[in-house]
């Protein structure tokens, strides 16, 4: 079938940002999945509490709360770069993107070292009891797609200094990438809330 | 810069296009080309292939249980081996075969009715099939290991917990929830994008064929609820690895939380199950009646309102554990509600065929037995959603008898009418029909023979997953019968596998569109050439290729020597921009076998996390790092 | 209306001919939502089948729209359908909710993998009393059972009484029972709860009051004492044993607690929960070669030789 031509589409440009791009739906959606991920563990949180006459159980000591307030500060003055990043890309100034996203990874750096601090801190283990078991998966899932997106971060922020990085639609990845980071950043805020303030008030 | 309204002229016939498609598109060729294929047509049908290979031994595994209780007393099989044949065949059909069998279809047929050159991420597509295919293998190879998971596909703790479960049955079963977890997020998250952003021009969202609509609501439930059991089977997997309490009571753990999680899962699941095969049956209606689906709307608001009550009845599956009363009665009330947009759509249907012309063809066979299965288990699932009923028929034969008519009349009859209206799109020859009557009737018999006495048989008192019971229960008669049955509806499958796989050689030939169906899927050649259409369809209507029988108006000006594709906007489907698709690449397999071993070996030793973290990292970095012009979507130089 | 005879079933475990107050109640709620049921189902097969074979005209506007009203009005009468069976379930749940006070009998059965220990509960401590697999109840009198399991989940279900309940380790739930003429009901673990679930059988005795009276009087006194020279055998058998180390028998130094009371096992109808009928010769076979019988189950095989099994068989039967 060949059909009767009415529609030229070989002017159109070869990549666009935000909503209209593939990029920005696939990272909505795995947003979507993990963001569902963090809900199912708080509210197996709660459950768990729910069980309890006090909570952490007697006998174990609250989280430390130094490190996760110095995180938390690391991570939203994180977006600060992550948004010049951002901006740059959708300008597509190479310089600044590169900038930019070397800053915003150096916080994520910065904020998986001091993670590790915030474990040792956790003042109880994983196989001490239901508390600790949930305290370390959910600080664990919140990790591990902090560490994988740090990755990707560390590749893609590669990937512009290459000859590869010039075309549009790499950009088009930085953007979603620091759109991702907001996720990274925002989702952290109710976890901390909830490791760290919900044993103190609840 | 936008896309440009031309006059419209007819194009002529290019083999040049043709053959420069081709080289674009086409496999890479060589020895190992085989791990590096990732196009939707190829992938979809691996993964419809070896979704039926699971279906198969599922439905071998079951033959083998009806055996076992066709007569009281019976010593066919032991205690422990009917344990985990049980097991085994409700994860292989629920895992293994119901939804990536669903999303096997939508991987060839979406792109397709969309009209485009592929689904989206199509490495990522590759990567799911590996997944799953890795995943049912460790399964397998473990059930004939004698380690086979032996507490249900529920898996309920404690009974799967590690002092009640040593050994590493249970461990299996966490990490196949893994496996094809991950592979049907995957593909959920393509066909959401697909069908967002690569529709036909013209395409709008109210112009979207219904088995469309009923993907995209299907993925968004998988998004949704998947996470839950991924989730729940990672706690369980904690407790038995690493000494974590999660449902461990002595140290505040709890049991229920299990039941919850599980269900917030497994209740969406069925309606993951259900809904593609909504959109299949208006599909096959509206060509088989050669009428539009009347009630568009209707159907469309029924399929998302099914989706948003069908996360909230997980309860009903607990309601012998003894919840408070008036929680019960809200989960009653929507349990019971989720029938008014089965219904709607029952009515819609009916009244399509009566304004339209059936034709009383395989596919509308499949449906119409859908339709008497489908609306009998409905209402044995509101008679389940009522509290009082539910503590007498919960855990029986009645729900065994229950499920199976929703789900094989639900799922499996439209599936296997799809397929046989689908196959000659997938194959190029049309399936024989004289034998697609027969397997119709023998699978339509054999399915009621077998189910219907299990609903008394529940009744009189016999519960699920026993291996055995006493003469003096009287239930041998009733068993026996449904032995009779499931041996017709296993001959009546089994003639539907001969006839697809003797059709597949020797049917006849379908030309492109046999049924002249409306949709876009029939546009392009059968099978479709590598690129799906030499140029991409526009629409203007839900029944395009009724509009337009012959000289359809198309799209010119995509590249031949790249990968494009079109991108449209999300609502009106306009051209929008244009993407370059990655090209063929052996990395989507490695990544696969990476994270896969990894999965395998965390059965052992919490180690292979850092490790496989690492190993899999590696590879997907290979995977992402543009090192040919073929990552860039480039056509390959050819020799 | 066969469709409705095949439906009228009877049986010793069966939901269709309830002998209890809820199961009459649940039984009532089971017909008419079985008569509705049978109805929708008719109805919309008929009107598939005049969709089916009618004679096609040309459609017209006027069509499409009676098409409409039609749909909108058999989405209606759905809605008030559901909506009527919701009302009559939600009553039935309250009605047997609510149905009986706290019953004056308060019994504790516990769940355990593969076998049901049944406590009879008593202000007077010495008039407490445990029991294995077979319940004792009076005809009218509801019946307090709570519900409990040490070990996996499992599920109480007396079909001709009751609906079932779940006992989940660390949830304890309680169900009533209240059987409305004499008889023996069985009931049968409905939660897959391991490798014998299929194997976890009870029996429900409902009897008048006074046989009721007269069985608890008889239940609260110690075993009775072997009287001929074989059942003293038996007991000594029985006593240097490994036997004493799992089973109580009252009266005795019998104390153990792993297994089932034994304290009135002749009594009894069945051995290892329902599987086998309490005759000797199955008797025999349990005692020598229990995991051939029942896999998995916690009675280790007993080597015994012909002169000891025989008197130890006389002995069980002798505790009356």
């Amino acid at each position: 079938m060949n059909g009767r031509a009415t529609i030229d589409v070989s002017g159109l440009p070869d990549h666009a940002f935000g909503s209209r791009s593939i990029m920005w739906w696939m990272t909505v959606c795995v947003i979507a999945i993990e963001g569902t991920v963090f809900l199912v563990t708080i509210a197996s949180y709660f459950y768990l509490q729910g069980n309890e006459a006090a909570w952490p159980p007697p006998g174990t000591r609250l989280p430390g709360l130094q490190w996760p307030t110095i995180n938390t500060l690391i991570l939203l003055v994180s977006l600060i770069p992550n948004q010049l990043a951002k901006s740059a890309a959708e300008k597509e100034e190479m310089l600044k993107v590169r900038i930019w996203m070397s800053v915003a990874a150096l916080f994520a750096v910065g904020f998986v070292i001091v993670r590790t601090l915030e474990f040792r801190h956790l003042n109880v283990s994983w196989d001490s009891n239901a508390y600790g078991s949930i305290t370390w998966t959910l600080l664990g899932f919140h990790t591990f797609h902090l560490v994988t997106d740090l990755i990707d971060t560390v590749a893609l922020l590669v990937l512009m200094f290459t000859h590869h990085g010039y075309k549009g639609r790499r950009f088009v990845d930085v953007s979603e990438n620091c759109f991702y980071w907001y996720f990274v950043v925002i989702s952290w805020l109710p976890i901390y809330a909830v490791l760290y303030w919900a044993p103190r008030l609840l | 810069m936008s896309a440009m309204e031309t006059t419209p002229y007819a194009l002529p016939d290019s083999d040049a296009e043709h053959e420069q498609l081709q080289k674009t598109w086409g496999p890479r060729r060589g020895p190992f080309s085989w791990f590096s294929q990732i196009d939707h047509r190829t992938i979809g049908r691996r993964f419809i292939v070896t979704a039926f290979v699971w279906f198969g031994l599922g439905g071998l595994l079951a033959a083998l249980m009806r055996i076992q209780l066709a007569k009281p007393n019976n010593t066919f099989l032991s205690a422990d081996q009917y344990n985990q044949i049980f097991t085994m065949h409700g994860t292989t059909m629920m895992f293994l075969f119901a939804v990536p069998v669903m999303e096997a279809v939508a991987i060839y047929i979406i792109p397709l009715m969309l009209g485009t050159r592929g689904l989206a991420f199509p490495r990522a597509t590759a990567y799911a099939y590996y997944m799953f295919l890795f995943g049912g293998t460790m399964l397998y190879v473990a059930f004939f290991l004698n380690m086979a998971p032996d507490a249900g596909w529920f898996n309920y703790v404690p009974l799967s917990a590690p002092q009640f479960s040593p050994g590493k049955r249970i461990d299996i079963w966490a990490q196949l929830v893994n496996f094809t977890e991950i592979s049907a997020l995957t593909v959920a998250v393509e066909i959401i994008v697909t069908i967002f952003k690569q529709r036909a021009p013209g395409m709008s969202i109210n112009r979207m064929p219904l088995y469309v609509w009923s993907m995209l609501v299907t993925a968004f439930m998988i998004v949704f609820a998947m996470p839950a059991v991924m989730v729940a089977s990672n706690y369980i997997g904690l407790d038995r690895l690493v000494g974590t309490h999660f449902f461990n009571k002595a140290e505040g753990g709890d049991v229920l939380l299990w039941q919850h999680l599980f269900w917030f899962f497994g209740h969406p699941e069925v309606y993951i199950i259900f809904i593609p095969a909504l959109g299949m049956v208006s599909t096959i209606i509206t060509v088989f009646c050669r009428r539009k689906i009347f009630g568009y709307t209707a159907m469309v608001l029924s399929l998302v309102a099914t989706a948003f009550i069908g996360f909230g009845l997980w309860v009903h599956h607990m309601f012998a554990t003894g919840l408070p009363q008036s929680g019960q009665s809200y989960f009653t009330a929507a349990s019971m509600m989720i029938a008014v947009p089965s219904g709607v759509q029952i009515f819609c249907w009916i009244a399509t065929i009566a304004m339209g012309k059936p034709e009383f063809r395989p596919p509308l066979m499949f449906v119409l037995g859908f339709v008497a299965i489908f609306v009998l288990g409905g209402l044995t699932g509101v008679m389940l959603a009522a509290v009082p009923l539910n503590l007498q028929l919960h855990d029986t034969f009645f729900v065994v008898a229950h499920l199976h008519y929703v789900l094989i009349g639900g799922a499996v009859f439209p599936l296997l009418g799809a397929l046989f209206f689908w196959f000659p799109k997938m194959t190029g020859r049309l399936m024989n029909e004289r034998w697609g009557h027969i397997s119709f009737w023998l699978t339509f018999a054999g399915f009621n023979v077998t189910f219907f006495p299990q609903h008394k048989l529940g009744l009189v008192g016999m519960p699920r997953r026993i291996y055995t019971y006493l003469p003096e229960t009287g239930w041998g008669p009733l068993n026996l019968l449904s032995t009779i049955g499931a041996g017709i509806l296993a001959l009546g499958v089994l003639c539907f596998v001969v006839n697809a796989l003797y059709s597949m050689k020797r049917g006849a030939i379908a030309g492109s569109n046999p049924w002249h169906a409306p949709t876009l899927e029939w546009a392009t050649t059968s099978p479709p050439p590598h690129y799906n259409f030499l140029h991409l369809p526009t629409v203007s209507s839900t029944e395009p290729l009724w509009d337009h029988p012959e000289n359809a108006p198309v799209v010119t000006g995509l590249a031949l020597k790249k990968r494009e594709v079109l991108i449209t906007r999300l609502f009106d489907a306009e051209p929008d921009h244009l993407y370059l698709y990655p090209g063929t690449t052996p990395w989507a397999f490695l990544s696969a076998v990476a994270t896969g071993g990894m999965f395998v070996a965390l059965l052992f030793t919490p180690w292979a996390l850092p490790i496989g973290v690492a190993i899999a990292t590696t590879t997907l970095l290979c995977w992402f790092w543009p090192s040919s012009p073929r990552d860039e979507g480039e056509a390959p130089e050819q020799p | 209306m066969t469709f409705v005879t095949f439906f009228a079933g009877s049986g010793i475990q069966s939901a269709l001919e309830p002998a209890g107050a809820h199961a009459a109640r649940i039984g009532r709620l089971w017909d008419v939502f079985l008569i509705i049921s049978a109805v929708v189902w008719l109805l919309v097969m008929i009107a598939l089948f005049i969709a089916l074979a009618r004679r096609k005209r040309e459609e017209t506007p006027d069509g499409a729209a009676r098409a409409r009203t039609t749909v909108s009005i058999a989405t209606a009468i759905t809605l008030v359908t559901l909506a009527a069976l919701l009302v009559a379930s939600v009553l039935t749940g309250r009605a047997i909710a609510d149905h009986a006070p706290p019953g004056t009998i308060q019994l504790k059965v516990t769940g355990k993998q593969w076998w049901w220990q049944v406590e009879y509960d008593d202000p007077d401590k010495s008039k407490r009393f445990t029991d294995a697999n077979e319940i004792h109840i009076p005809v009218g009198v509801p019946v307090n059972i709570q519900l409990h399991s040490s070990d996996v989940i499992h599920s109480f279900w007396i079909p001709n009484l009751n609906g079932k309940q779940d006992l989940i380790p660390g949830h304890d739930g309680s169900i009533q029972l209240q059987a409305t003429r004499p008889g023996i009901y069985r009931g049968q673990c409905a939660e897959f709860c391991g490798l014998q679930h299929a194997k976890m059988a009870l029996w429900v005795h409902a009897m008048t009051q006074s046989d009721y009276a007269n069985w608890l009087t008889a239940a609260r006194q110690p075993s009775k004492i072997p009287s001929t020279p074989e059942q003293r055998k038996g007991e000594e058998v029985f006593m240097s044993s490994p036997c004493p180390l799992c089973h109580t028998i009252q009266g005795t130094d019998a104390g153990g607690k792993t297994g089932p009371d034994l304290t009135h096992f002749a009594g009894r109808r069945s051995i290892a929960a329902g599987t086998w009928p309490n005759r000797r010769g199955y008797l025999a076979g349990w005692i020598v070669d229990p995991q051939h019988i029942k896999p998995g189950s916690q009675m280790p095989p007993m080597l015994l030789d012909e002169g000891q099994l025989q008197p130890l068989l006389a002995y069980l039967e002798s505790l009356q």
